[in-house]
Parts: C-alpha cells; sequence; structure tokens
C-alpha cells in the first residue's frame, strides 16, 4: 500500500472499532415521520379493531341458532323472543334476484365494448365515460331513480295496462323493483371488473386462435372468457356484497319493517337485514331493550359481508398467481 | 377496396353475436336513462315552472267555461284521471273552493310568493313571522320553504368533517404501508385496512348513533348528541379505506428505480418517500382525495342515522345538522308524486349528480395524465 | 353466398417466382395504409410453392405488414386500407365470397412471440382440429402425435401430454405453436420472426425444423436475421421502407444483388 495522504473524512470508514458506519447525528425527521405514519397505520387498524370488536362483543350472546331461523314473532323489540329469518330471507332474495338481472348484462355488455365494438370511435368512448361516472354516482340517487322510474313510471305503467278497476299491485315498493334498482346500481361495477379481466388477457391469444381458423365468437368462448371467469367473478362478488349492505337505494323501492309472512311474490314488499338496523337504530321506542337486538342484527348482517368479500379476496389471489403464469 | 369481415356465420353464431348486441343496447341505455330520467323529474323547477303560491289568480266560477279542458284541469290541479272522473258540477265545486282558500290564506303576506323560484331555492328570505331573513328548509308547512342552503352547508360541513379527520391518516397509512413497513407488515396491513371497506355504510351509522355519539358528548359536552361531528367522522371510517387504496395504489406505482437511486445515496426510507416518492405520485393522491370527496358527500345511510337532521344554516360543528343526502333519504317516502316537493328532491339530487359526476371525472382526468406520463417515463 | 374453397395445386417447383401464373401467392401492385401512415407501396411478387422463401429488411420496412396480408390478420385492425390483390392458388383472398375463417385454416400461422393456449400440450395442438369438428380422441391422439413428431418436440413431451403447456421452455413453446399450426396440415405456413426470442440452441433447432418442414408445406418466413435467412431460404424478398426493392434466389441476393442497396443491407452497411 502506498502512503497515501492522511485526509480524514467525516464519516471515517477506518475509525476505530465500533464506530464503522455510523451517523453522526440522529435523524430526527425520519423518526418523526415513520413514526407518525405508523401511528397512523395502528390507528386504523385500531379503529376497525374497535368496531368489529364492539359488535362483537355486544352481538354474539344473543345471536343463537332461533334467532337466525324464527321469524318475527309478537314482540319484535324482544331479544329473547324475536328472530330474524325474515330479513335474511328478504337480503338474500333481493341479492340473487339482483345478480340474475346484472350478471347476464353486465358481461355481455363488457364483451361487447371489448371484443366487438371500435376501440377507437367516440360513440365507445362516450358509452366507456358514462359506465365510469355512473359507477360514482351516490346510493341515493339510484334510490330516486328507482322510486321514480321503475315504481312509478313503470309499475303505474303495469298496473294500468294489467289491472283493472285502479288496482294498485305493480305501482309499489316491490321485491322486483327493489332488486331491479340495485341490479342497475352494480351493473357499472360488473362491466368495469369484466372489462378489466378481459382485457389482461394478452391479445397473442387471441390472435392464435384466430390464426388457426376460429371464429371471432369461437375464440371469445374457448379461448377468451374461461381465463376471465375469475376476475369476472371477483367482481361479481364484490357488486354482491356491497348491494347486499346497502339500504338507501331500497328505502322506498321495497324494504318493509314489519311483514307478517316472507314475501310470496315479486311485487309483495320484503324485509331486509340492513333496513331493519336502521328501523331499530332510529325508530325503536326503547332504545336500552332493543340494544341487544340491535347488536345481534348488526353482527348476522356483517357476517354476510364479510364472508363474500374473503370470498372474493381469495378468488381474487388465485387469479392473479394464474395470471403470472400466462406471462 | 375496404375490407369486410369476410365471413359467413353459422345460424347459431349469428344469433348468439346478434344477442350480445341486443343486450349491450339495453344496458347502455340504461346508463344513459338514469341521466336523463333524474333530470326529467327535475325539469320544471329547474325552469321555473311549478308554482306552490297559495294564492293564485283565480277565475271566478261563471268563467269556467272559457277555459278549455286542459287549462281547467292544469288550474285545478287534477290529474288526467282525476279530471275525466269528475262532471261539471264537481268541477264548479272545486273552482268555488278554490276562491274559499285563497281568499283565507290572503291574510299571509307570503300567500303569494311561488316558493319554487330560484330566488327562494338559494337565497335568504324574511318570512312571516321571523325577525330576520333566513334560509329555511321547511317543505312540510302551509308555506312550502324549499331553500336548499342549509342543506348545502349541511352536506359540506360533514364532508369537511370526514376529509380532515381520514385523510391525514389515511394519507400516512398508505406512505407507511406502501413505502416503509417490511414486506410481511404490508401483506398484512392492506388487507385488513381494506376490510374497512367491506363494512356496511348503515353498520357504521349505527356505531356512530349508539356507541359514538354517547362518547363524544361526554368530552366534548355538547348540547346535541348528533351532529356534525360525530356523523363526519364516522363519515371519515367509511372515506379512509377509499383514499388509502389509490393513494396506496399511486404510491407504489412509483418506479422502484427512484426509491433505489435515493437509497443508494444514502437516504433513509423515510427521506426517499417523502423526497422523492411523495412528489411523484401527487396526481394519484390528489384523486385519492378527490373520489374521497365524492364517497363522502354522497353518503347517507351514516348522516342519516347520526347528523341528527336539523336544517339550519350553522357552522358549528357541534350543531346538529342536515345533508342533502338525508334529506332526500327523510322525505322521499312522504311525497306526492309530481308535487313540487317531489321535484325539489330531484333537483337536490341532480345536484348532488353533478358534483359526484365533476369530482370523479377530474379523478380520472388526473389518474389518465398520470398513467400517460408513467409509461412514457418507462 | 358460396363459399369457394382454395382448389389444391399440384405443380412442378417454382424456379423463377416472380409473376409466374405457377406462383402459390401471388401479390399484384399491393399497397396498404393505417390511416394516414403508407405501410405497403405496390409491391408484386409471386411465392412459390413447398419452398422457402425469406423477407427481410430493417425494423419498419413493412415485411410483418405483407405476411399478415396472407392470411388477412391486418382485417384486425381498424383503419386498414388496401389496394391491389393477394391471390392464392388464383384465388383473390379479398374478395367478397372467400371465407377469411376458411383462408385461416389453409394458411397457419407462427408468431414471433409464442402464445400457447393456457391449456394442455394435447389440447393445445387439438385446438384447430377440434375447430374442425374432429372429436373422437382416437383420431385427435393419432394427429397430435404426428404434429408433435413433425415439429421435432414429441419426444420431450411424450409422457406429460397433459400438463400446461406454459411448462414448457421458450424453444418448446415456439415448436408447439409450430406443432399446433401444422396439425391442421395448411399448405402455407406463415412465420413471423419465429426464432427472435429464442437462445442460439433453440434457434437452431427451430431451423432445421423448418427446412424440414418444407419437403410437405410452402413456408414464407419474416427474419431480421439475414444469416438465419441466408441458412434456410431458397427465395429471399429484401423489403425497405414499404417497398419491395429486390426479390430473387437466396443465393443470388446473397452474393450477387442486382441493386446497391440490397448490397449495401446484406453486407451489414446499414440496418
Amino acid at each position: 500500500m502506498t502512503s497515501a495522504g492522511t485526509t480524514t473524512h467525516a464519516n471515517d470508514f477506518t475509525g476505530k472499532k465500533g464506530r464503522r458506519f455510523r451517523a453522526a447525528r440522529i435523524d430526527w425527521a425520519s423518526l418523526l415521520g415513520t413514526g407518525a405514519t405508523g401511528l397512523a397505520t395502528l390507528l386504523i387498524v385500531a379503529i376497525l379493531g374497535i368496531i368489529l370488536g364492539n359488535i362483537f362483543i355486544n352481538g354474539l350472546p344473543h345471536v343463537s341458532w332461533r334467532f337466525v331461523s324464527t321469524g318475527t314473532a309478537t314482540d319484535m323489540f324482544d331479544v329473547n323472543k324475536a328472530g330474524i329469518l325474515p330479513m335474511i330471507f328478504g337480503t338474500t332474495a333481493r341479492v340473487i334476484l339482483m345478480t340474475l338481472f346484472v350478471l347476464p348484462m353486465g358481461v355481455l355488455t363488457a364483451i361487447y365494448l371489448t371484443e366487438y365494438a371500435r376501440i377507437h370511435s367516440p360513440f365507445t368512448r362516450i358509452i366507456r365515460g358514462a359506465v365510469n361516472n355512473l359507477a360514482g354516482v351516490p346510493s341515493i340517487v339510484f334510490g330516486l331513480f328507482g322510486a321514480g322510474f321503475f315504481v312509478h313510471f313503470i309499475g303505474r305503467g303495469m298496473d294500468s295496462a294489467l289491472q283493472s278497476g285502479g288496482a294498485i299491485v305493480w305501482g309499489q315498493p316491490a321485491l322486483i323493483w327493489a332488486s331491479a334498482t340495485l341490479a342497475v346500481m352494480t351493473l357499472p361495477v360488473v362491466i368495469i371488473a369484466t372489462e378489466e379481466s378481459l382485457r389482461a388477457i394478452p391479445q397473442g391469444l387471441r390472435e392464435a386462435s384466430l390464426a388457426l381458423g376460429a371464429s371471432k365468437l369461437e375464440t371469445i368462448i374457448k379461448i377468451v372468457l374461461p381465463q376471465a371467469v375469475p376476475g369476472i367473478m371477483t367482481g361479481a362478488i364484490l357488486a354482491i356484497s356491497r348491494a347486499a349492505g346497502e339500504v338507501a337505494p331500497i328505502l322506498f323501492t321495497g324494504a318493509a319493517y314489519y311483514m307478517r309472512d316472507l314475501p310470496s311474490s315479486l311485487h309483495d314488499q320484503f324485509m331486509d337485514l340492513g333496513y331493519h338496523v336502521f328501523i331499530l337504530s332510529t325508530q325503536s321506542p326503547n332504545v336500552d331493550k332493543t340494544r341487544p337486538l340491535l347488536y345481534a342484527t348488526v353482527l348476522v348482517l356483517l357476517c354476510l359481508t364479510f364472508m363474500l368479500n374473503i370470498v372474493a379476496i381469495f378468488v381474487r389471489a388465485k387469479m392473479r398467481k394464474k395470471a403470472r403464469m400466462l406471462h | 377496396m375496404g375490407l369486410r369481415r369476410g365471413h359467413h356465420a353459422k345460424p347459431l353464431e349469428w344469433l348468439a353475436e346478434k344477442l350480445i348486441f341486443v343486450v349491450s343496447l339495453s344496458a347502455i341505455l340504461v346508463v344513459f336513462l338514469i341521466f336523463v330520467f333524474i333530470g326529467r323529474e327535475a325539469l320544471p323547477v329547474l325552469f321555473g315552472r311549478m308554482n306552490t303560491a297559495l294564492v293564485q289568480k283565480t277565475i271566478p266560477v261563471e268563467q269556467m267555461d272559457k277555459l278549455n279542458p286542459a287549462q281547467l284541469q292544469d288550474y285545478l290541479g287534477l290529474t288526467k284521471e282525476q279530471f275525466a272522473s269528475m262532471d261539471r258540477d264537481t268541477l264548479k265545486e272545486l273552482m268555488s273552493l278554490k276562491i274559499e282558500s285563497s281568499s283565507e290564506s290572503s291574510t299571509d303576506k307570503d300567500a303569494s310568493i311561488n316558493t319554487t323560484q330560484w330566488r327562494y331555492l338559494l337565497r335568504p328570505h324574511q318570512w312571516s313571522g321571523y325577525d330576520a331573513p333566513q334560509f329555511i328548509w321547511q317543505p312540510v308547512s302551509t308555506i312550502p320553504k324549499y331553500n336548499i342552503v342549509p342543506l348545502i352547508i349541511g352536506s359540506l360541513k360533514v364532508t369537511m368533517v370526514a376529509l380532515i379527520f381520514a385523510v391525514p391518516l389515511a394519507l400516512g397509512a398508505a406512505i407507511y404501508v406502501s413505502q416503509l413497513a417490511r414486506p410481511r407488515v404490508r401483506e398484512l396491513a392492506k388487507p385488513v385496512i381494506e376490510l374497512l371497506a367491506g363494512i356496511p355504510s348503515v353498520v357504521l351509522g349505527f356505531f356512530a348513533l349508539i356507541v359514538m355519539a354517547t362518547v363524544l358528548q361526554r368530552i366534548s359536552g355538547s348540547q346535541s348528541r348528533l351532529n356534525a361531528l360525530c356523523a363526519g367522522i364516522a363519515l371519515g371510517f367509511s372515506v379512509i379505506p377509499v383514499v388509502f387504496s389509490i393513494a396506496e395504489d399511486a404510491l407504489t406505482s412509483v418506479p422502484r428505480s427512484y426509491v433505489q437511486a435515493a437509497l443508494a445515496l444514502g437516504a433513509s426510507k423515510w427521506k426517499a418517500a417523502s423526497q422523492v416518492v411523495l412528489p411523484a405520485a401527487v396526481p394519484g393522491v390528489f384523486a385519492a382525495v378527490a373520489l374521497g370527496f365524492g364517497r363522502a358527500i354522497g353518503e347517507t345511510m351514516i348522516v342519516l342515522m347520526a347528523s341528527g337532521n336539523a336544517s339550519v344554516v350553522s357552522w358549528n360543528f357541534f350543531d346538529s345538522t342536515r345533508t342533502i343526502t338525508a334529506t332526500i333519504a327523510a322525505e322521499l317516502g312522504e311525497v306526492v308524486f309530481g308535487s313540487a316537493h317531489y321535484r325539489i328532491l330531484f333537483l337536490i339530487g341532480v345536484l348532488l349528480f353533478i358534483v359526484t359526476f365533476l369530482t370523479n371525472m377530474t379523478a380520472d382526468i388526473v389518474m389518465n395524465r398520470l398513467k400517460i406520463r408513467m409509461e412514457g417515463k418507462r | 353466398m358460396a363459399e369457394t374453397t382454395l382448389p389444391k395445386i399440384t405443380v412442378a417447383l417454382a424456379t423463377q417466382p416472380a409473376g409466374t401464373p405457377t406462383s402459390l401467392i401471388e401479390v399484384q401492385d399491393l399497397s396498404l395504409s393505417y390511416g394516414a401512415a403508407q405501410a405497403l407501396k405496390s409491391i408484386s411478387l409471386g411465392i412459390g410453392e413447398k419452398v422457402v422463401t425469406a423477407f427481410i429488411g430493417p425494423s419498419g420496412c413493412g415485411k410483418s405488414t405483407l405476411l399478415r396480408c396472407f392470411n388477412r390478420m391486418n382485417d384486425l385492425i381498424d383503419n386498414v386500407r388496401i389496394q391491389g390483390s393477394v391471390k392464392i392458388a388464383q384465388q383473390d383472398i379479398y374478395s367478397q365470397e372467400v371465407d377469411v375463417i376458411e383462408l385461416r385454416k389453409r394458411v397457419g400461422m407462427v408468431f414471433q412471440k409464442s402464445n400457447p393456449f393456457p391449456k394442455s400440450i394435447f389440447e393445445n395442438v387439438a385446438y384447430g382440429l377440434r375447430l374442425q369438428g374432429i372429436t373422437r380422441n382416437s383420431q385427435l391422439a393419432a394427429a397430435v402425435e404426428e404434429s408433435l413428431r413433425q415439429a421435432a418436440l414429441w419426444e420431450e413431451v411424450k409422457d406429460r401430454l397433459h400438463t400446461s403447456g406454459l411448462g414448457l421452455s421458450g424453444g418448446q413453446q415456439q415448436r408447439l405453436c409450430i406443432a399446433r399450426a401444422i396439425a391442421i396440415k395448411p399448405e402455407i405456413i406463415l412465420m413471423d420472426e419465429p426464432a427472435s426470442a429464442l437462445d442460439p440452441i433453440a434457434t437452431t433447432r427451430v431451423e432445421e425444423l423448418i427446412l424440414d418442414l418444407k419437403k410437405d408445406y410452402t413456408i414464407v418466413i419474416v427474419t431480421h436475421n439475414m444469416q438465419q435467412a441466408a441458412r434456410i431460404s431458397d427465395f429471399t424478398a429484401f423489403f425497405y421502407l414499404g417497398e419491395l426493392v429486390e426479390y430473387g434466389t437466396t443465393s443470388k441476393i446473397f452474393t450477387n444483388p442486382a441493386k446497391k442497396q440490397t448490397e449495401d443491407y446484406v453486407t451489414g452497411r446499414f440496418g
């Protein structure tokens, strides 16, 4: 080694043992920044924990098999006698009906927009713009639409055409209108989710299929759709879980506070978990008495939506793994 | 020569493709129908064609025949079916009743005001019985008052509280989770925070009403248990996941090469995050906040349950307040279809729609520009 | 409207490719533009049967575009306008009577980036056969084996026919795509830079395969690798900026080109 000049640097690498690579001062800014943001994360998780914990602790003791499997007894406010089967039934019925409406419409529309429509025409862009914006519209506006269009316009129209003597059968809040309103609300979500999963499929696959002499439809059915199904399912399940918990759109399109029997036809009203929570919270005569009932109902509603969410996340994770194999 | 499709489809295929077109067309029509229908219902108010004045120019009974049937129906305020089902004598009765009631109420100086005019919707007015000009929303009364300013202020108040509460938390968490945390922590924290998004708003409203309101009142000693603060914080809970996921996405899509360059120069993770990544992700963060705003202002159940629903003009966060969304939700069940009240509800619905439309469009444009920039740089 | 099928032609090997009536593919005055940009300018050439013809030229010269005209894959792009004619076996493939689906069954294609379907190896090769309505397992199995043998892949995959095609190496995937294309026995195989994404060993195997295949198929290959063109093709066409500069036997193009531009390119002075 040559005898180089003995220039010393601020952080001397060849300093005494134990002093290598040590900073001269403590970096307060970084500490604070990391601490504050970490705290923010912790806080959010804590909030989630408090909310879920509170509901769980207060609700679990009152959830029993009897609770979820029987209907409303004489005293709807007595937690020992009341049952929420009609609400579970109503929620499930409207969600299933909504899925039957929205899934075919949404998927086929997305297929059209992605595979058939001309990509750069202004027409397609306007449609996409409209769909994207509709996805962000507040749910109460859909409630407005449902009440004004489905219940009054279509419903009353059906009545004057089908019923005699001014009977109102379809022109009032009903299971079918609530489901239709929800279908309209979730349509943009399904379209966007389906479009995304269709676009994720590399163009090379389509070209390979076409080059072998398959028609466009055959390519879509045999190659594109099978690949896109997990993405479509994720979108659908997320839409469903969101719709299951929505109350604003069904306030005036079909939810009822109390019905003696389960809805037996599409033009009946129905009871609903979320709506029940709303009514119990805001209109019960004795808040303390209904508290346990309220907690129990909320717990059941949460379990339902969370189950759906978890299924969707699971499917999405599996799909991401598969997609990584493709490239 | 131009190019044709060049393929003669088998009948089943042709049918299937036509089906796709038809279904898509109807879905697209529905999408546009929503815009059209809601606007249509609000239109009469927008163009000043509704008249709720109690005292309207009355027509003497003797002159009934001077009006044609359409005018008469309009004057008496009847629907087509009602008008058709009445005979001449009934109509005469109705006309004299109208003259009677208008002379009765003509004592009130406000009786002749058409309260659906824009002037009364937006500007304060001194109604009879009040000392000073006020903004009043009181649709259910002899003289219905439709001033929408209290509602707008209510919505803005609650949204502000929600954003002030949620944005720092969500942004901070986004920075931490995306840039500073260890991968294991990241994998845990992200889905947990997104779980918050899975809580239905009615549950959050319930929580605010039953649990938070009591706690807040004890802490702040405020008069109203349900107020803008309580609703705003609960609203914040539902805004946090929205802002968090979009901001986190934006931060994560900043190319890793920037971060590595900064780290290689001796920056700490925090410095790299705050000085390199965050500035690069500003458009995405902006879009996240914009979408959070849109979510907050459009939320219904939480505010319906936890804000107290008093339509007053006040910037005090401890006062009970009422938002546009809660108004629609609370009153749509009781309006007469086609009445002025009904149409004004649609009007504020249109207002809400326009606000969220603009917010989403802004966020979209910003995100698109961001995408183009990112792809250009890569 | 009756669909016309392309008649099989059994003529002697063409030795003079340009414009003779014995060309399998005959291009006359073909011009193609995407919107305002013109990609092909008045191309005329004739491609012989059961030979390997190479299209060479720098990037963007239009060779891939011309290739894709032969099986009408350019139809998939918006705003494409075509003038002139492309005849395969004397049939104008752009005429109204031609069913493009049938055309693509007779003119196969192998792409630059291998694109096996996310299905098993067996199902990948069988896909085209199933499209034609062949569903009997025995028939399919025999055809799949024959194609895989021809593509020199059989020995390597015969024990795992039902595993995913995506689990193969890059070179194997490309040979799988070739097997898939020849399974339906097209008359012409178009190859768009088939070995550009492969390592040298895999490339050699694909080239050997092409030399083998030309016994039964007419092959047109686009390549930016001049040495490759020199190794495997019988005829070569040199393109530049959308125009056909020179077309002749490979030996002539590479040893004694008629145009200076050709000579500059093949000696590496540009491109």
